[in-house]
């Protein structure tokens, strides 16, 4: 039988809950790096035994942690992120230059054939890669060199927060940068270009031709349909059909259309969820209800999934990497609050149970479909 | 032998007890503790100076015989009662937050 094994990153640890493909009965294990936090914690998808965390603190930095079996043990890899060559500056908030300054890795994205090749999303924003599991690391500056010295610090800090692979092309990737916008290569990092034409946030960045300042908080893709991107922004979910060259918005009949997280049905790559937060002001859901929202059609149309979520008096938020779908045939889907609750749905969304309710602030959510 | 305090979070990571022994040969300085301290559990390297420029971490301070010594230049030497192993040298996560 089938299993599942969500992987919960916390403001004080990482907690694994395991599951059959029934999804009714969890175990929960952890805190693994008890206080720390675990901004991201993912598995490789090349072998399933091998994790990732990105540990971290204010007091101590940065830690990456690796797991080789499944995260029963761990050990402590390489944590030195060194910017290529001299740093250079970005913008800062009152115009001037400001030096580029490493603080913590927000994401781990594990690549899709090798286990120990993993590329890591940075703060102050860069994207750096490991062919030796995680032992060292190496930045691939091409980034930064796609007008890394415009690029502004929003106000969670100028991170790299989403990588996405091409399944079909190894060469391409993308990668999305607050509040800097989405950036693609197709010569597996060497060079980037920014994709941000047909965001709009007239009210902070009045010039539309402004090819990067945007606020972009989370992109997906299905995995057949490399070439179709989804975007949450700051305000507006978007989408492109040609790989990020443009931009539409789909946000439709969203009751709001600020939100963090995206992301894909595993079977169905026009059916998307995102989970919409009432404002920038305000980091709750709309009217005190926690909804998640399905379009079937790839945007527009939305739908409200309730079943199984608070309806009244919930005022928790629902970060950008906290959401996350598996693979089994009735497909799964797994968010996470800032109020320690982990919900679940095996059912594409219909229903959902919370499988823990008191965890430490979610940070992120990530989910193993195990054989 | 010079006694180390360290702070809960790092005793965690090197799976270590509150204090630790370290042989610290030669001249006793606050650099000579801290490259023992790494020599001894590079789990800890980045945790303490960081890994790029080499300094120390912002929240982290260190203490020995009721002193503040996390001003002092990294050559400063250590004073005799943390030499002779009767005083530990504490690094400390600092109170900040908030």
């Amino acid at each position: 039988m089938s299993s599942v094994r969500v992987l919960v990153g916390t403001q004080k640890g990482a907690f694994i809950l395991t599951s059959d493909e029934r999804r009714t009965d969890w175990q929960v294990s952890g805190p693994f790096f008890a206080g720390w936090e675990i901004y991201h914690f993912n598995g490789s998808p090349a072998d399933p035994r091998r994790l990732y965390a990105s540990q971290t603190s204010g007091w101590f930095g940065q830690v990456i942690q690796r797991s080789d079996d499944g995260g029963q043990t761990w050990q402590a890899v390489g944590n030195k992120f060194a910017y290529e060559g001299t740093p250079g500056t970005h913008q800062w908030y009152d115009g001037s230059q400001h030096p580029w300054e490493f603080k913590r890795v927000w994401q781990l994205q594990p690549s899709l054939t090798d286990p120990d090749t993993v590329y890591a999303g940075a703060e102050d924003a860069a994207l750096f890669r490991s062919t030796d599991g995680g032992q060292t690391w190496q930045e691939l500056p091409g980034l930064r060199a796609a007008k890394g010295h415009l690029w502004q610090p929003g106000a969670g800090g100028m991170c790299l927060h989403t990588i996405l692979f091409d399944p079909g092309d190894p060469q391409r990737m993308f990668v999305a940068i607050s509040a800097a916008g989405a950036f693609r290569t197709i010569d597996g990092g060497l060079t980037w270009q920014p994709i941000n034409r047909g965001l709009a946030s007239p009210g902070e960045l009045p010039d539309k031709s402004a090819e990067v300042g945007h606020c972009v908080h989370n992109l997906a893709m299905h995995p057949s349909r490399p070439g179709v991107l989804f975007m949450q922004k700051h305000w507006d979910v978007m989408r492109s059909d040609d790989a990020g060259d443009s931009w539409h918005e789909v946000s439709g009949n969203l009751p709001s259309d600020f939100g963090f997280p995206i992301a894909v049905h595993a079977h169905e790559p026009d059916t998307i969820y995102v989970i919409p937060i009432k404002s920038d002001s305000e980091h709750y859901p709309p009217e005190g209800k926690l909804r998640v929202y399905r379009s079937r059609r790839g945007g527009d149309g939305w739908e409200a999934l309730t079943n199984g979520l608070p309806q009244e008096h919930c005022y928790v938020n629902v970060l950008r990497s906290a959401l996350a779908v598996d693979s089994l045939d009735s497909c799964g889907l797994y968010f996470g609050t800032t109020g320690g609750q982990v919900y679940a749905s095996a059912d594409s969304g219909d229903s959902w149970t919370a499988v823990v309710r008191d965890l430490p602030k979610v940070l992120s959510v990530e989910v193993q479909t195990l054989p | 032998m010079i006694r180390v305090v360290l702070p809960q979070h790092l005793r965690t990571l090197a799976q270590v007890g509150q204090e630790v022994d370290l042989p610290v040969e030669g001249l006793q300085t606050i650099d000579s503790v801290l490259e023992a301290v790494i020599r001894a559990y590079p789990v800890l390297r980045g945790t303490i100076l960081d890994q790029v420029t080499g300094q120390r971490r912002p929240f982290i301070r260190y203490f020995a015989c009721g002193q503040d010594l996390s001003l002092e230049p990294p050559t400063t030497p250590l004073p005799q009662a943390v030499m002779e192993g009767k005083e530990p040298f504490r690094i400390v996560g600092a109170m900040a937050g908030g």
